[in-house]
């Protein structure tokens, strides 16, 4: 017996709504196809402020936060970015609830030496009404602009080194903070590789950190991002980041959240189609004929506006490594969906957002990252799709970029894709002195863009995956420029993009859905269980 | 000539320390060759004031107020003529603002021209300028003001901004005294991109690897035969363009 999320297809069943960028598409998939629905939310903490406060009090290999203050010391507080959670959560976001209860327990100390860093990296600049959105107007009118601000990785003199770690890996951090007499992380964890030492060491750190483990080679061996463990990603940031906590205090509080992405009317999208009821069957034909008839620009406008319920589920607060243990377990509980058997062919929708388009357009490359990087790599375990098997995914791909957020994205896909596709060798040949445009380097300092080496970053994020996937077909692309660009073959429907499919794959292919959004992963098992999945009543597998 | 040169970095200040990229250049790295000059455009582009702010500085201060009144009552004149020109022709714009200097010495040109910077360009420099040739400088490009102002107050700027080179105006001089005319060729419009093309082949500069700047429609020339051109506080039409064009747009007249 399979998990209640895993719904296997058959003649009767209707069709499935998956993303098509900002809009859905009904697809038939065919009989045996195993959809992989979310796991229902988890409950939310009934009083979060008490957890807050209990975390800080009763952390973990650390001594509570109120023991590591003394009058006059300098205390600099680190604050995840609003690339995550997706979309971005109800006010008031947790990361303003943790803020203010720390702020507060700092003024009680007599610590008046204050600094708050939004840690974007390489990400582009936060607006002050986004800080608002994820801070709060009371924290927001204390500190903003002089005593918050966000990160800036190009900053004359604005980085510190730290040191190295054995393996010749720079640790540099944002020189404020490395003066600090304490560092004070504020995360919010949505997939289980935020968090952790990638905090600090790459939330304020500079290039020469960030090519340590942003390069093709060392993205081509993370199995996946989604899983620390067999990240090497994730293992170099270790690495780092336990370099930074030997020389700097750092306290980590890391927060987690549900994944109730649609608040209650919206709520069916998470659902099997079959089990919808009349009036849920109604709404999503409404919803799905509104978006079609809707301009993109008005479509996007719209759910930018309208941010998700999400519930807190967990605070956990100490030694970064301590605490983003519980942090993970937390995330995987929500997330994880047991599956057994890898697939020949993987479907997926791709929705309208990543953590690299709040507030702007998800452009070709966002589109590529989406495909190759989120949604193959979310899974812990083996891959979903067996090695060189087909992944079929719904988007238009229209050629269209936000002119201030994604500048650099737009000469990368038009001037150096066309050139090669080879991650390494657009690391070797082009990536360095396309990071150092000065234009593009001012566009991210002062304006809102991402720093020009960011798009070659986003070219890598997809590389365990170029690697894995044989074919990559894009149903319903609205051009062929793009997704040729890419490297995908296109198809018109579904139907057509499982016959090509088919052509490669081994006779009755398994074929497996994801039904994303909301957030999912699959815990997957390639081989036959002996004893029982978590969840059913089926035995546990092995890995591979 | 309308150019000034100073001294250019030492080679090794243009070198390229990042690895795998100060190797040998091969005919596929044609996209992206090294790193060579940035050429910027001034007035509204890296400063808030325009050519007819300094012009105005040296008529207020004439040898007599009598002096000051005249020119002042003679530029007024020339107003509308000044409009039109500004509209049809930019090197016209440039010799009939540039004729109010007759008849001043250029001992008197030099002497206030400490002032004039101090007074008029540099309260009025962008707040994001300094620090874009700073990076510019730091990635070892040579930077290059080009502007339709004249070269002694454009070299005050450049050292300034920690700038070294100029392609500036320069006025005519007989027997120590400006005739009004500028010296040929008159930096403005396409001109500036025959003489940028000429300054790069000049220090071996490859185009398409070199940067420009400017916030003017009329700058598009030396904007197009760069390869990297960026739009800075752009007027509407090269907003348009630089959007449709995908070019970089910089803000420098906003504070970050």
């Amino acid at each position: 017996m399979s998990h209640p999320c895993v719904v296997t297809i058959d003649s009767r069943s209707a069709p499935r709504t998956l993303f098509y960028g900002d809009q859905l598409m009904d697809v038939d998939l065919p009989t045996g196809t195993r959809v992989v629905y979310p796991k229902p939310p988890l409950a939310a903490l009934k009083d979060v402020d008490a957890a807050i406060r209990y975390a800080i009090n009763h952390p973990y290999n650390s001594e509570p936060l109120y023991a590591l203050l003394k009058p006059g010391m300098k205390v600099t507080i680190a604050v995840d970015d609003i690339s995550l959670p997706l979309p971005p959560m109800r006010r008031p976001d947790i990361r303003e609830r943790v803020t203010t209860i720390v702020l507060d327990l700092l003024a009680d100390h007599g610590v008046d030496d204050v600094e708050i860093i939004i840690a974007t990296s390489f990400h582009r600049r936060m607006k002050e009404r986004e800080i608002r959105h994820i801070l709060g107007d009371r924290i927001v009118d204390r500190f903003w602009p002089k005593k918050l601000y966000n990160h800036d990785a190009e900053a004359p003199d604005g980085l510190t080194h730290i040191g190295e770690t054995d393996h010749g890996e720079i640790v540099e951090i944002n020189r404020r903070a490395a003066d600090s007499d304490l560092i004070v992380y504020v995360n919010l964890n949505f997939v289980p590789m935020d968090g952790g030492h990638k905090s600090v060491s790459v939330g304020l750190c500079g290039y020469k950190s960030l090519m340590a483990h942003h390069n093709p080679k060392t993205m081509r061996n993370c199995h996946s991002y989604m899983d620390p463990a067999a990240s090497e990603l994730n293992t170099s940031v270790v690495r780092m980041g336990r370099v930074l906590n030997e020389k700097k205090r750092v306290f980590t509080i890391e927060t987690t959240v549900n994944n109730r992405m649609f608040d209650r009317p919206l709520d069916f999208l998470a659902k099997n189609e079959d089990d919808l009821s009349q009036a849920e069957r109604a709404a999503l034909r409404a919803l799905k004929l509104t978006l079609d008839k809707t301009p993109q620009s008005l479509r996007q406008a719209v759910f930018e506006r309208v941010p998700s319920p999400y519930g807190v589920t967990g605070v956990f607060a100490g030694e970064t490594e301590a605490v983003h243990e519980h942090t993970l377990k937390r995330g995987y509980d929500q997330y994880l969906v047991p599956v057994v058997g890898q697939a020949d062919i993987l479907v997926s929708g791709v929705p309208y957002i990543s953590p690299y388009n709040v507030n702007s357009f998800l452009n070709p490359l966002l589109v590529q990252v989406m495909a190759n990087g989120y949604l193959f790599n979310l899974y812990k375990g083996a891959p979903m799709l067996k090695k060189g098997g087909t992944m079929i995914v719904l988007h238009p791909c229209t050629d269209k970029f936000d002119n201030e957020h994604h500048a650099p994205y737009i000469e990368f896909v038009h001037r150096l894709l066309p050139e090669t596709r080879d991650a390494m060798e657009l690391h070797r040949r082009y990536e360095k002195k396309f990071a150092s445009n000065p234009a593009y380097i001012e566009m991210y300092r002062k304006g809102h863009a991402y720093h020009p080496a960011h798009a070659f970053f986003m070219w890598y994020w997809g590389e365990a995956g170029r690697q894995h996937v044989g074919r990559m077909i894009v149903v319903g692309a609205d051009n062929e420029y793009i997704p040729k660009l890419l490297g995908w073959e296109t198809a018109r429907t579904m139907d057509e993009a499982l016959r090509m499919a088919r052509t490669t794959a081994p006779p009755r292919p398994e074929i497996l859905a994801l039904h994303v959004a909301p957030m999912m992963m699959v815990e997957m098992f390639a081989e036959k269980p002996l004893k029982s999945l978590p969840g059913t009543s089926e035995p546990p597998p092995s890995y591979r | 000539m309308g150019r000034e040169t100073c001294t250019l970095p030492a080679p090794a200040a243009m070198a390229d320390s990042h690895s795998g990229l100060d190797r040998p250049r091969k005919p596929q790295d044609k996209a992206y060759p090294p790193m060579a000059a940035s050429y910027f455009d001034v007035d509204g582009t890296l400063v808030s004031t325009n050519l007819v702010h300094p012009t105005v500085f040296y008529m207020m201060r004439q040898p007599t107020p009598l002096h000051s009144l005249a020119k002042l009552g003679r530029a007024a004149l020339r107003a509308p003529m000044l409009a039109l020109a500004e509209m049809q022709d930019r090197r016209l714009f440039n010799e009939l603002l540039f004729a109010s200097y007759d008849g001043m010495s250029e001992d008197r040109l030099l002497t206030l021209a400490g002032e004039a910077f101090d007074t008029v360009i540099k309260p009025n420099i962008y707040p994001g300028a300094r620090e874009l040739v700073r990076t510019c400088k730091d990635k070892g490009h040579e930077v290059v003001l080009v502007s339709g102002a004249l070269d002694f107050l454009m070299h005050l700027l450049a050292d300034h901004l920690g700038g070294c080179d100029v392609i500036a105006n320069k006025l005519e001089m007989k027997d120590r005294f400006a005739t009004g005319k500028l010296l040929r060729p008159v930096v403005a419009g396409p001109e500036k991109a025959k003489l940028v093309r000429d300054h790069a082949r000049e220090k071996g500069h490859d185009l398409d690897a070199c940067f420009a700047y400017s916030d003017s429609y009329s700058d598009v020339p030396m904007l197009s035969i760069v390869g990297n051109p960026a739009a800075v506080n752009p007027d509407r039409k090269l907003q348009l363009l630089a959007s449709t064009y995908h070019w970089p747009i910089i803000r420098l007249d906003r504070a970050a």
